[in-house]
C-alpha cells in the first residue's frame, strides 16, 4: 500500500508523457486520477497501521538490495509520523490538481512536473535509507524550478532560481554530512534504522548536527535562511505555492527530525537552545513582516515562516507533547497554508489580477466572491489557531511543550500568537471588506463564479483542518506511538523523566 | 436520566444547530431560525431543569471528567461541572440567549444573511454554555476562544460597514492580548497543580492539596497562586472590558443590536467575571485580601468610575449603554476583589436581565426611528413607542439602582456593602459610590434625550412588532422580580452559591452595616436622578449638550473617551507597526540583500573567469590552434577527397613501383 503511493505518482508522470500533444487536456484527468490513487493508497496505509503496543512502530517495510557495495538499499517503510505526512501529501496533491484545473499552457508538462514532485515527496516520507531519501529529496528540487519559471507570475525567474539555489545549497550540506557518515561509521550502511542505533562520536556530532539541521532547515524556513520562501511562494503558480507551503517545507522539518535529530542526539543537545531561539525569532519575525506587507500573497508567504517557526520550536522542546505537536503542526500548516494560497492565488488573483491589499479593498470581494470570502474566513480562523481547527491543538501542544522546555521563550511565542491574529485579520479585512465608506456602494465586478473544482478543493482542505481539529486523536495516536514506543527510532529524543 | 448527558447536551445542542445551519442555503431562513431556536429552547429547558435540581440537591457539585489527549506524562483531561455557580449562570445565560434569539427573528427580518446570523448566534451560545459548565480550565479556554471567534463574526456581521469590520478586528486582537496572559496562566497552573481540572475528587486544581502547594511556592516574592491568578485575570479583563483592555467593547456596538444585547451586555462580557468567580479559590489560596484580589478590586473600582464618566458624554444610544456595561462589569470585579463572589454573581445576573432589556429596548428605539442611533436626533418617543418606553424605564431604573422594587438596587447594594467592609482600603468603595451616582445621572440624561421633550428627528417613529416587544416585557418582569430573591433578608442566591439552604431573616434588613449602605446609596441614586433632571429635564434640549456648553474641554475629553484609543494608536499600535516595517525592511534589504549580494558575487566571479578564459587562456590556446590549423591545411591538401586524384597517385605509384622492380631485375 505504501509504495503504491509512490508508484501511482510516477505512473501518472509516465502516462502523461506518453500522451500525444493534441490530447494535452487529458493530462489533468490523469493527474487527478493519479492523485486520487495516491491519496487512496495513503489512506489505506494509514488505516492499516497497527497500533497495538507489541507491533514494531515502523511498518510496511520493503528492503531491496540496490548498491550493496556502498551499503545502499531501497528501503521503505513508515511509522505514524511518515503516515501523517503521506496523508497530507495525498490531500495536497488532490487539492493542488483541482486548483490547477484552469492550467491551459502546456498542460502535459505542467502536470508531469507536478506529479514528479508529489512522487518525490511520497518517496522522502517513506525512505528508510539515507541515500534513497536524499535521491527523492533531489527529485523534488528540479521540477520546482521549471514549474515556477514557466508557469509562475511575479518575478518568477528570480524566485525560481533563488529557490533552486537555496535548495541545492541545503542539499550540499546534507550531502557533506552523508559523506561524513561514510567516513565515521565503520560498517558501511546508510540504513536509517541501523544508523539510529549507532552512536556517532561526539566530536563528529558537534559539527554534523548543525550542518545537517541547517541543510534541512533551509527548506523548513529556518530564520534567517528563509528568504527563498516568500519570493518563491509569490512567484509560483497556485498549485506550486500550495505544494511549497503544504509539503515541500515539511520535507525540511521532516528531514531535520528523522535524520539530523535522530542520528545526532548529542549534537542536538548542544545546539538545541540556539535552534529554539532561531525558531522563536522566526515565528515572531514572520508575523511582524507579514503585518507590514501590501501584497496578499506575501502575507501568506510570511505566515508560513511564522507557522514553521512553531514547528521548529516544537521539535527542539524534546518532550512528547511538544514533538507530537510539531508533527501535527506540520500537517495542520500544510492544509491551512495550502488553503490560504489556493484562495489568494486561484480564487482571487486569477480573477482580479491583483493582490495588492489597497486595490482589493476597493473591489467589494466579499459580495462578488462570497465562497472565496467564506473559505478565507475559515482558513484565517484555522491559521489563527482557533479551537475546532487543527491549528489549535497543534499550537497549544507546542506551546505547552515550549513552556516546559524554554519558559522564557514562551512569552515571545505568545506575543507572536497575538501578532498572528493581527496580521491575519488585517489581511482578511483589507482583502475582502471595504476600506472606506465610499467603497460600500460600489457594485461588485462580475467575476467568473467560483468553479466546481475550486469548491471541491476548498471543501477537501476545510474538511481536513476541521476534521483533525475536532478529532485530533485520529492523527495524534499514530504520531505519539512513533515517539513513545521504546522500539521507535526517536524514543531517545524524549528528554522528560517518566513519572 | 444521566446528568452527564444532560450537561453535555446543553452546549452541544447549539453547536449542532450551528453546524447544521452552516450548511443551509441563504434562502432557508425559516428553517435556520427554527433549528437554532429549537435547539436553544431544549438547551434552556435542560439548564433550567439542572438549576432546579441543583437547588434541591443534597449533595454538592456533580463532576464528570474524561481524558481528551494523552502525551506521555501529560494527560489533558476535560470535564463538566454542575455546582450552584454553574447552574445559576447556565440558567441565566441560556434563558437570556433564548429571548434574544426570538427577538432577532424580528430585528434581522430584512437582513440578507439572516440564515448565517443564526448560525453564528448558535455557535456563540454553544461556546458560552461550554464556558459555563466546564470543569477544566483547558475546556474553558477552548470555549473561551470560540466565544471570541463568534463575537468577531457577529460584530463584523455587517461587514459592508468599514467601522464594523474594524471593530470586529479590534475586539478580537484586544481580547487576544488578555488571552495570552490567560494561556500562560493556564500553563503555569498546569505545572503547579499538575492538572487543569477544577474538581477531581481532591486532586483538582481548585482543591485543597493543589491550592496549598501553590500558596507555598514563591516566585519573585509572590506566591505562585497569586501570579497564576493575575495571569488568568488578564484574560478575564480582556473579555470583561476592564481597564486598560476596555477599548474594544464600546466599538463592538457596530454589530447588530441583538448581538450587543446578547454578547456585549448580558453574557460574553460577563464570562470574565464568571471565570474569576470560578477560579476564585486560586485568588484566595494565600488568604482573603490577597495581592491578586487587591489588584482585581482596584482595577474593578477604577473601571467602574472611569467608564461611568465617559458614559456621561456619549451621544450614541448604544455607546452609552456600552460604557455603562463596562462600568457595571467594574462593579462585579470590585465585588470579587473584595472577596464577595455572591455579590458579584448577584449583580452579574441582575445586570444581565436589565442590560439585555436596555439593549433590546435601544434596538427597538433604533428600529422605530429608522436606524438612527444619535440620541440628539430622538426625543419625545414615550407616546410613540409606549411599550418600549415603559420597559426601557424599568431597565433604566434597575440600572440606576432605584430603591426597593428593582433588582439593580439590591445587587448594587450588595457590591457596595462588600466594598465598604473591605479591610484594605475605603477608596474602592468611594469610587464605586461615585460611579453609582454617575450611573443614575447619565441614565437620566439618556431618558430625557430619547423619550421626553419633543421629537428632533425627521422620520416617523413607530412601535416595534410583538416579536421584539415580548422579550422586552419578559425581561422587564425579570428585572423587577429578581429583586425578590436578591434582598439581604432572604440571601437565597448567595446562600445557594455558598451551598447551604437560606433562611428568611427580616432582621438582616435592619442590620446597621447594611442599612447604612442602603441609605447612602439611595441618597446617591436620588441625587443622580435629580441632577440629571436639573440639567436635562427642565428645558427643551438642543444640539449642544448643556455640559458641553458649560465646559467644552471636559466634555470633549470624555466624549473622546479620554483619548485612550488615540494613546494606544500612538504607542503600542505604532510600535508594533514600526517593528513590522523594520522587520520587513531587514528582510528586503539585509537578508535578501545578503542573498542577492552572494548571487552578485557569484556573477562577478563568473564574469571574471569568463574574461580570464577569453583573454588569457584563450589567447595561448587560439595561437596554438591557429598554428596547428595552418600546418594542418598544408597536410589537408593531400586529402582532396577526389577519387580521380587518388587513382592518379595510385597509377603514378604503380608505374614508379614497376620501374623500380624492373631496375632490380635488370
Amino acid at each position: 500500500m505504501l509504495t503504491a503511493t509512490l508508484l501511482s505518482s510516477f505512473l501518472g508522470v509516465a502516462l502523461i508523457l506518453l500522451l500525444p500533444v493534441r490530447w494535452g487536456q487529458a493530462a489533468k484527468w490523469i493527474a487527478l486520477l493519479s492523485a486520487l490513487l495516491g491519496f487512496g493508497f495513503g489512506v489505506a496505509a494509514f488505516r492499516g497501521y497497527d497500533m497495538t503496543p507489541q507491533a514494531y512502530p515502523i511498518q510496511s517495510m520493503i528492503n531491496l538490495p540496490w548498491v550493496e557495495r556502498l551499503g545502499i538499499g531501497f528501503i521503505t517503510g513508515a511509522d505514524g509520523i511518515s503516515l501523517v505526512l503521506i496523508l497530507l501529501t495525498g490531500i495536497i496533491a488532490l487539492a493542488g490538481v483541482l486548483f490547477s484545473w484552469n492550467v491551459t499552457q502546456q498542460p502535459r508538462a505542467f502536470f508531469a512536473l507536478f506529479l514528479t514532485i508529489i512522487g518525490g515527496v511520497y518517496g522522502v516520507f517513506q525512505s528508510l535509507d539515507l541515500f534513497l531519501l536524499f535521491v527523492f529529496y533531489e527529485i523534488v528540487i528540479i521540477p520546482k524550478y521549471f514549474l515556477i519559471s514557466n508557469w509562475g507570475s511575479t518575478n518568477r525567474e528570480y524566485g525560481a532560481m533563488k529557490l533552486t539555489i537555496y535548495s541545492v545549497a541545503g542539499s550540499a550540506l546534507i550531502l557533506l554530512v552523508l559523506l561524513g557518515i561514510y567516513v565515521v561509521n565503520p560498517d558501511v550502511s546508510l540504513n536509517l534504522i541501523a544508523l539510529a542505533k549507532y552512536k556517532f562520536p561526539h566530536g563528529f556530532q558537534l559539527w554534523a548536527f548543525p550542518v545537517m539541521f541547517l541543510g534541512f532547515g533551509i527548506l523548513a524556513g529556518l530564520w534567517p535562511f528563509h528568504t527563498w520562501a516568500p519570493t518563491g511562494h509569490v512567484a509560483a503558480p497556485t498549485a506550486v505555492s500550495m505544494l511549497l507551503a503544504g509539503i515541500v517545507m515539511k520535507l525540511g522539518s521532516y528531514g531535520a527530525l528523522r535524520v539530523a535529530m535522530t542520528l545526532f542526539p548529542y549534537g542536538l543537545e548542544q545546539w538545541r537552545m540556539a535552534i529554539a531561539i532561531l525558531a522563536t525569532v522566526g515565528l515572531l519575525y514572520g508575523a511582524l513582516v507579514a503585518l507590514a506587507q501590501r501584497d496578499l500573497k506575501f502575507v501568506v508567504g510570511y505566515s508560513s515562516i511564522n507557522h514553521m517557526g512553531f514547528v521548529l520550536l516544537g521539535l527542539v522542546t524534546l518532550n512528547t507533547i511538544g514533538l507530537s505537536g510539531a508533527v501535527l503542526q506540520m500537517f495542520s500548516h500544510g492544509i491551512i497554508g495550502g488553503l490560504l494560497f489556493a484562495v489568494v492565488g486561484r480564487m482571487i488573483y486569477d480573477r482580479t489580477h491583483t493582490r495588492d491589499l489597497g486595490a482589493l479593498g476597493q473591489m467589494g470581494l466579499a459580495k462578488a466572491l462570497p465562497f472565496a470570502a467564506f473559505t478565507f474566513v475559515i482558513a484565517s480562523a484555522a491559521s489563527m489557531g482557533m479551537p475546532g481547527f487543527s491549528g489549535f491543538i497543534a499550537e497549544i501542544s507546542i506551546l505547552l511543550g515550549a513552556w516546559k522546555a524554554f519558559p522564557m521563550l514562551l512569552i515571545f511565542a505568545a506575543i507572536g500568537a497575538i501578532i498572528t491574529v493581527a496580521f491575519t485579520l488585517r489581511a482578511l479585512q483589507r482583502s475582502f471588506f471595504p476600506a472606506h465608506e465610499s467603497a460600500i456602494e460600489i457594485e461588485p465586478h462580475p467575476y467568473a463564479p467560483i468553479s466546481l473544482p475550486e469548491r471541491l478543493g476548498g471543501a477537501i482542505l476545510m474538511a481536513a483542518t476541521l476534521g483533525v481539529g475536532l478529532f485530533p486523536k485520529i492523527l495524534m495516536d499514530p504520531i505519539l506511538r512513533s515517539f513513545e514506543s521504546p522500539q521507535s527510532l526517536m524514543h531517545h529524543l524524549i528528554r522528560e523523566v517518566t513519572k | 436520566m444521566n446528568t452527564f448527558l444532560l450537561l453535555a447536551l446543553v452546549p452541544l445542542l447549539p453547536f449542532l444547530a450551528a453546524g447544521i445551519t452552516a450548511l443551509l442555503k441563504r434562502e432557508q431562513r425559516g428553517l435556520s431560525a427554527t433549528l437554532v431556536i429549537g435547539a436553544q429552547t431544549v438547551a434552556c429547558a435542560i439548564s433550567l431543569f439542572l438549576f432546579a435540581g441543583a437547588i434541591t440537591a443534597k449533595s454538592g457539585a456533580i463532576v464528570h471528567n474524561f481524558p481528551w489527549l494523552t502525551f506521555g506524562n501529560d494527560t489533558l483531561r476535560l470535564g463538566l461541572l454542575l455546582d450552584p455557580l454553574s447552574a445559576g449562570m447556565g440558567a441565566m445565560v441560556s434563558f437570556v440567549t433564548l429571548l434574544i434569539f426570538i427577538y432577532s427573528v424580528g430585528y434581522m427580518k430584512e437582513d440578507r444573511n439572516f440564515t448565517r446570523f443564526f448560525t453564528f448566534l448558535s455557535l456563540f451560545s454553544g461556546a458560552m454554555l461550554g464556558v459555563v459548565y466546564s470543569n477544566s480550565l483547558l475546556l474553558t479556554f477552548i470555549c473561551w476562544e470560540l466565544v471570541g471567534l463568534a463575537s468577531y463574526l457577529l460584530i463584523g456581521f455587517w461587514f459592508h460597514k468599514p467601522s464594523a469590520a474594524a471593530a470586529a478586528k479590534k475586539a478580537f486582537i484586544t481580547t487576544r492580548v488578555g488571552d495570552m496572559g490567560f494561556l500562560i496562566g493556564m500553563f503555569w497552573l498546569y505545572k503547579a497543580a499538575g492538572t487543569l481540572l477544577f474538581y477531581d475528587n481532591g486532586a483538582g486544581c481548585l482543591e485543597q492539596a493543589a491550592l496549598a502547594t501553590m500558596a507555598k511556592t514563591m516566585v519573585g516574592g509572590l506566591a505562585v497562586s497569586n501570579i497564576i491568578a493575575l495571569l488568568i485575570f488578564c484574560g478575564a479583563a480582556g473579555k470583561s472590558g476592564q481597564f486598560p483592555l476596555h477599548v474594544w467593547l464600546p466599538d463592538a456596538m457596530e454589530g447588530p443590536t441583538p448581538v450587543s444585547a446578547l454578547i456585549h451586555a448580558a453574557t460574553m462580557v460577563a464570562a470574565g467575571v464568571y471565570l474569576v468567580a470560578r477560579v476564585f479559590p486560586i485568588f484566595t489560596a494565600t488568604g482573603a485580601p490577597s495581592v491578586s484580589l487587591t489588584v482585581v478590586a482596584c482595577i474593578g473600582a477604577f473601571t467602574a468610575l472611569f467608564a461611568a464618566l465617559i458614559a456621561v458624554a456619549q451621544t450614541d444610544i448604544k455607546r452609552i449603554l456600552a460604557y455603562s456595561t463596562v462600568s457595571q462589569l467594574g462593579f462585579m470585579m470590585l465585588a470579587l476583589g473584595v472577596g464577595s463572589v455572591g455579590a458579584a454573581m448577584l449583580h452579574l445576573i441582575a445586570h444581565a436581565f436589565f442590560k439585555a432589556l436596555l439593549f433590546m429596548g435601544a434596538g427597538s428605539v433604533i428600529h422605530g426611528v429608522h436606524e438612527e442611533q444619535d440620541i440628539r436626533a430622538m426625543g419625545g418617543l414615550w407616546n410613540k413607542m409606549p411599550l418600549t418606553f415603559a420597559t426601557y424605564a424599568i431597565g433604566m431604573l434597575a440600572l440606576a439602582g432605584f430603591p426597593l422594587a428593582f433588582s439593580g438596587f439590591w445587587s448594587k447594594d450588595a457590591v457596595l456593602h462588600a466594598a465598604n467592609l473591605w479591610p484594605v482600603s475605603q477608596l474602592p468603595f468611594k469610587m464605586a459610590a461615585a460611579a453609582a451616582f454617575l450611573t443614575a445621572f447619565y441614565m437620566t440624561r439618556q431618558m430625557f434625550y430619547v423619550f421626553f421633550g419633543s421629537y428632533r428627528g425627521h422620520t416617523h417613529p413607530h412601535e416595534s412588532p410583538v416579536v421584539m416587544t415580548l422579550p422586552l416585557v419578559i425581561l422587564a418582569a425579570a428585572a423587577v422580580l429578581f429583586s425578590l430573591v436578591a434582598t439581604p433578608a432572604w440571601p437565597w442566591f448567595e446562600d445557594f452559591l455558598a451551598g447551604h439552604n437560606a433562611g428568611f431573616e427580616l432582621a438582616a434588613l435592619r442590620e446597621p452595616g447594611f442599612l447604612h449602605v442602603a441609605l447612602t446609596s439611595t441618597a446617591i441614586v436620588f441625587s443622580g436622578l435629580l441632577l440629571g433632571w436639573f440639567i436635562y429635564g427642565r428645558r427643551p434640549l438642543s444640539g449642544v449638550d448643556p455640559i458641553e456648553a458649560a465646559s467644552a474641554s471636559a466634555y470633549n475629553t470624555l466624549a473622546n473617551r479620554c483619548y485612550i484609543d488615540e494613546l494606544y494608536d500612538a504607542t503600542i499600535i505604532r510600535l508594533v507597526a514600526l517593528t513590522g516595517e523594520i522587520s520587513a525592511w531587514i528582510d528586503r534589504t539585509i537578508l535578501q540583500g545578503a542573498v542577492n549580494a552572494t548571487a552578485g558575487f557569484s556573477f562577478l566571479i563568473s564574469y571574471l573567469s569568463d574574461g580570464i578564459d577569453r583573454f588569457l587562456i584563450n589567447f595561448g590556446f587560439d595561437h596554438s590552434c591557429n598554428a596547428l590549423r595552418e600546418y594542418g591545411s598544408g597536410i589537408a591538401g593531400c586529402e582532396g577527397g577526389r577519387v580521380q586524384g587518388y587513382l592518379r597517385v595510385l597509377g603514378v605509384g604503380m608505374v614508379v613501383l614497376l620501374a623500380f622492380l624492373g631496375w632490380l631485375l635488370v
